[in-house]
């Protein structure tokens, strides 16, 4: 019996085999979702980010030093008052169903996604019109100056400013787009995408890179690659035992713990593709009791420190970083001011400010999730500190989903409210007090936990009209100083989760996003 | 015997009604929220509003349920509010590995249960049988999960014989979808070899109890003819019953294969809706898998009749 | 129409065997015996846990995570002095002590097992015996039922955990409905066909009133049966439990459960395979020993059955 199923297996394989020969270059990868939603603009969510860097193209791109740089656009034009750009499209730029690119679509793309992305919201306070001059080049005139423009087109992470045609571009952005046509340099196959199954990607032949070398998101887009699937593999384990077996050639984000596994593995390479990589962060709801009061929320500042949190989601030191700058660290705007004595876990001093306070002793809502490996850890760990700083805690598990939609809820506690959640956050989508969205504080309209402090706001409107990089130093510190007072958030610390990918794979990007151009496989 | 069919069909239709309401009001009555979480991380409170209106999730429950149950009496099962694609297309596109994963577990299991369960009768009170009897019990005692993950390590791991995961269509080449299916049917078999082997053995060891068969025995006829055209015939009723609730309890299975071995069937479409609270698609999956088992359990009912000519409609 | 694994034991519809013969035949038959002295120990090993060397088995201790069974640490005790902890099954992503959560964790599984039982059967049966008694209320009665039984159970019990927070409750709720119908079919099916028994058609001719006629004549009949069933129930229970964890919506990771335990575990399973490995073998052992109990009470408790 055995001798006949190895014959059967061998015989499979070779079946296998001999139709794997006959095709082009496959990348198989696992990304750390699967792919359900296409409309990035739609949605904030990481995976989506992570389609559109496939399909779409964008004006400006980040490089890997962090500096904005022309994409699309091949050159523009500032005016001597800081208040007209003049930019115009590099030449054959060609939509996937073969027409060409032109400023309208353009111009319907950016209003679109400044519909939706804070940054771009902010932007178009700016912006007094946007016109096309002619069938190459358009026109965006401000109203006052405002480093927004270029970083906002150029923005690494979500919401990301895709370019998408015109009459895509119409659509309300309330609604999903129906159409995914791009420029990118890779196209989606429509017929073979199957949610919870796979999504695969083909090289589009027509794209022009730039030039220059690939360097972070920025320069030339060259797809090295005929065919890239993403494969939704739920568990984690399988994930990295289908990589050990050359079952497939990528695993985007491998569980920490797992990691010694494809470390001893002289077939697989770990990537540092993403040296800024995420935060940790703590949410306060601002509306519910005991963190309507700044002196309770300061308490959790001072009895939090951020090593526990990190050694028990991460664990390997070689990937996290203990650092209280909170426009990330290794940034321009990184900086620990205001953050001395905090996250040291000096719970002498949380139990102080919390009977200063008058904290009756109510428990606190602390929302955990238990379905997502990086976060699952965070809230017992939160839990146990809290605890020792003079809180009560309940802490109520859940999946993701329903953390996710609890959040949003205003009501009181014991009606389904909330106190406390915790999350993370791509570094580059907080590189700034203005497109770090939980330093806003403009009450009902910011994001959930909905803040409240006008001298935040103040700071960050300042903020968006500084485009001198030096004073914008100065306004993110201040904010940091206001920070410490109201206390929007909390910084639980930087980690970065590297790539696991087969030895012969080569040209993985340094940059915020993982993407797939430049990549080769021998 | 047309006119039971014919009732019995009528019957399934209440239960079916019954489910369908069921399934409704817990979903709308449950706390989570589909619109905040399609939003995604950063949306705002106005943007979620904006979703849910989209959506129809501000309309009255009534209102909801009159919406979806004519959609339904139109056999239009509604859109996937997460995949944004129609409900009936998302499950036929599931089908197939579900179904193949199903067919191969009862294969595996009822070609090696009832013979193991026939034997255990017949050496009753052997070491065979104490075997067979053992496993039946330890069969029912560890998680899938668990079965799954210990076959992985030595079969695709250890051994590299199989596949770590996925699953191809039949259409990618038989080779490949069988290497791929061994693995999580023989998981999935674990259970219902034990069930199948435990009630083969019961209803045998019944059967050779039995005066007629005494009489055959005393008759000098040979065992085997015995064993099989005797005793397996009469205890085919209990057999198919439970092989037919095997089938049943089969989607329960899935539901965890799915996940352990990443087979994107309608298990794991389930549980990503469930996950995503994409309503529309578990009503519609829920929904269908009553119905399976309803209609399973119509074609057992039926079965009694051909199985046991004693019972005459 | 259907029966369940569970279920596979037919009804006896006879007047009951006296009490005493029961028993001694219980306590000989060497299935329930061992069966029974298992769980016994299981039962102990619960309620004793604060006692057996364990440590507080949610006290989380992120430098010491993933340790190997064996593993040595010192703690350091608020006054200074220190002692030194040996984590015989080794900790968890956590550094939580595996043993110690093992131990405490036989007293929530236990305790899932037997209030699933208890009250899925409680429920049933009042259930079950106003269908087979009120003859109006049975139709309805049942196709509601038919309607709760054709949920596949699994995903039954996945959206009632989301229909409340998740919890110790929530989860015990969501094992608890799909069973219900199960044990409803049961019943009625006795009531059923204890009415047609001629002793009982002559209790009603002699003008037994109804409470009487249940608690003499039809209750004792459910017993034997019920206590069979109640054990199979017991087992899956345990079993559900664990798949709930597996994904991702069973038990709140801080109450400890064998079923949670692994499941936390599973990812590390090719790693630090010590946190399924332990769990697992208790939760095995367990449910058999259930279900030994479980054949055991049925051969022995419905003679029709012995010696299967």
């Amino acid at each position: 019996m055995a001798w006949r199923l190895k014959s059967l297996v061998a015989a499979a394989a070779i079946i296998a085999g001999a139709s794997l020969a006959q095709a082009q270059t496959t990348l198989k990868v696992v990304m750390h979702s699967d792919v359900k939603i296409v409309d990035p603009i739609w949605t904030t969510a990481y995976i989506v980010r992570n389609h559109g860097y496939m399909i779409y193209d964008t004006l400006f791109a980040m490089d890997e030093a962090g500096a904005i740089k022309p994409q699309m656009v091949d050159s523009f034009t500032e005016s001597p008052d800081k208040l007209t750009y003049k930019f115009t499209l590099r030449d054959g730029l060609v939509w996937h169903d073969g027409k060409p690119v032109t400023p309208e679509d353009c111009i319907a793309s950016i209003k679109r996604w400044s519909a939706k992305d804070p940054v771009g919201q902010k932007l178009m306070t700016f912006v007094d019109t946007i016109a096309a001059d002619d069938a190459k080049s358009f026109t965006v005139k401000l109203k006052s100056p405002t480093g927004l423009l270029i970083f906002g087109l150029g923005k690494p992470s979500s919401n990301v400013p895709f370019m998408m045609p015109e009459r895509v571009a119409k659509t309300d952005p309330n609604t999903q787009i129906s159409e995914f046509i791009g420029s990118g340099p890779f196209v989606l196959k429509q017929d073979e995408w199957k949610p919870g199954d796979k999504i695969v990607y083909t090289k589009f032949k027509d794209y022009k890179p730039r030039a220059e070398p690939a360097s972070g998101l920025a320069g030339g887009k060259v797809a090295k690659i005929d065919r890239v699937e993403w494969l939704a593999v739920a568990d984690q384990q399988q994930a990295v035992n289908a990589l050990l077996a050359g079952e497939i050639d990528m695993v985007e984000q491998p569980a920490f713990d797992l990691i010694p596994l494809v470390q001893g593995d002289k077939n697989i390479k770990l990537w540092n593709y993403n040296p800024l990589g995420l935060q940790y962060t703590m949410r306060f709801n601002h509306t519910q009791p005991p963190f309507d009061n700044p002196k309770v929320r300061q308490a959790v500042t001072y009895a939090l420190n951020q090593k526990d949190f990190l050694e028990a989601t991460v664990g390997n030191p070689e990937y996290y970083d203990a650092c209280k700058a909170m426009f990330v660290c290794k940034t321009p705007l990184a900086s620990e001011k205001g953050m001395e004595g905090l996250l040291e876990s000096n719970f002498k001093k949380s139990q102080e400010l919390l009977k200063e306070a008058g904290y009756d002793g109510k428990p606190i809502v602390l929302l955990h999730s238990t379905d997502l490996q990086s976060l699952t850890n965070l809230g017992p760990v939160a839990k146990q500190l809290l605890e020792k700083g003079g809180f009560k805690v309940d802490m109520q598990s859940s999946d993701w989903q329903t953390v996710v939609s609890r959040r949003v809820r205003k009501d009181p506690v014991d009606k389904g409210g909330w106190n406390l959640m915790q999350t993370s956050w791509v570094s580059a989508d907080i590189l700034n007090p203005v497109m770090a969205g939980f330093f806003n504080a403009s009450c009902d309209k910011a994001a959930f936990g909905w803040p409240c402090d006008e001298q935040m706001e103040k700071l960050r409107d300042d903020f968006a009209r500084e485009p001198d990089p030096a004073k914008q130093k100065v306004i993110a510190e201040a904010v940091q100083m206001r920070w410490r007072e109201v206390v929007t958030h909390v910084h639980l610390g930087q980690y970065n989760v590297p790539i696991a990918a087969r030895k012969n794979l080569s040209g993985i990007l340094t940059a915020p996003a993982p993407v797939f151009w430049n990549v080769e496989k021998k | 015997m047309l006119g039971y069919i014919l009732r019995r069909l009528l019957a399934t239709i209440p239960v079916l009604v019954i489910v369908a309401v069921l399934v409704f009001l817990m979903l709308r009555l449950t706390p989570g929220d589909p619109a905040a979480v399609i939003a995604g991380d950063n949306a705002t409170t106005e943007q979620i509003a904006l979703i849910r209106n989209r959506l129809g999730l501000d309309q009255p429950i009534l209102a909801q349920f009159a919406i979806w149950a004519g959609n339904l009496f139109q056999g239009n099962l509604g859109e996937s509010f997460f995949f944004k694609k129609p409900i009936g297309e998302l499950i036929v596109g599931r089908i197939e590995p579900t179904l193949s994963l199903a067919f191969a577990t009862m294969l595996i299991a009822i070609s090696v249960a009832i013979p193991l369960g026939v034997l255990a009768a017949y050496k009753h009170g052997s070491w065979i049988d104490r075997v067979v009897m053992g496993f039946s019990v330890l069969g029912f005692s560890v998680p899938v999960f668990v079965i799954g993950y210990a076959l992985i390590y030595v079969f695709a791991i250890t051994l590299g014989w199989f596949p770590v995961q996925g699953y191809q269509p039949l259409s990618g080449g038989f080779g490949g979808f069988l290497q791929r299916l061994v693995l999580p049917a023989v998981t999935l078999s674990v259970i219902y070899i034990a069930l199948i082997a435990r009630m083969t053995r019961a209803s045998v060891l019944e059967v050779l109890n039995e005066d007629y068969i005494r009489t055959a025995r005393a008759k000098g006829q040979v065992e085997r003819k015995i064993l099989f055209r005797h005793a397996l015939k009469n205890a085919a009723v209990p057999i198919v019953t439970v092989v037919g609730i095997g089938i049943a309890l089969l989607i329960g299975g899935v539901v965890v294969t799915e996940s352990v071995f990443s087979i994107p069937g309608l298990g794991r479409l389930t549980v990503d809706a469930v996950l995503a609270r994409d309503y529309p698609t578990i009503q519609a999956v829920i929904l269908l898998f009553s119905g399976v088992y309803v209609g399973i359990n119509l074609l057992i009912d039926l079965a009694y009749s051909l199985f046991d000519p004693r019972i005459r409609y | 129409m259907s029966a369940e694994p569970s279920l596979l034991a037919p009804i006896a519809a006879e007047p009951v065997a006296p009490a005493r013969t029961v028993l001694m035949r219980l306590v000989r038959n060497p299935v329930v015996a061992i069966g029974g002295t298992v769980l016994m120990l299981m039962t102990l090993l619960g309620l004793f846990a604060p006692w057996l060397g364990t440590l507080d088995p949610t006290a989380i201790n992120p430098s010491t995570r993933n340790r190997v069974p064996g593993f040595e640490r010192t703690i350091r005790a608020d006054d200074g002095s220190t002692t030194t902890f040996k984590h015989r099954m080794g900790t968890d992503s956590l550094g939580r002590d595996v043993y110690s959560r093992v131990v405490y964790g036989a007293r929530v599984s236990l305790l899932i097992a037997v209030s699933v039982a208890s009250v899925s059967i409680a429920i049933g049966l009042v259930i079950g015996l106003i269908a087979g008694y009120v003859r109006p209320l049975d139709g309805v009665i049942m196709r509601f039922m038919d309607g709760l039984m054709a949920i596949p159970g699994i995903l039954l019990a996945i959206a009632v955990v989301s229909l409340f927070r998740s919890g110790l409750t929530a989860v015990i709720i969501a094992i608890i409905v799909p069973e219900i119908p199960r044990v409803v079919r049961v019943v009625r099916s006795i009531v059923l066909s204890v009415r047609e028994e001629p002793y009982v058609e002559a209790a009603i001719m002699a003008g037994t009133r109804l409470p009487q006629l249940m608690i003499r004549h039809i209750l004792p009949n459910t017993i034997a049966p019920l206590i069979v069933q109640g054990t199979f129930i017991a087992a899956s229970a345990i079993l559900v439990e664990a798949i709930l964890s597996f994904l991702g919506i069973g038990i709140p990771p801080e109450i400890p459960t064998w079923g949670n335990i692994m499941a936390e575990g599973r990812n590390l399973f090719r790693v630090f395979p010590h946190n399924i490995l332990y769990p697992g073998i208790f939760l095995g052992i367990t449910v058999l020993a259930v279900n030994m109990l479980g054949d055991g009470l049925r051969d022995t408790l419905d003679p029709k059955m012995a010696g299967r």
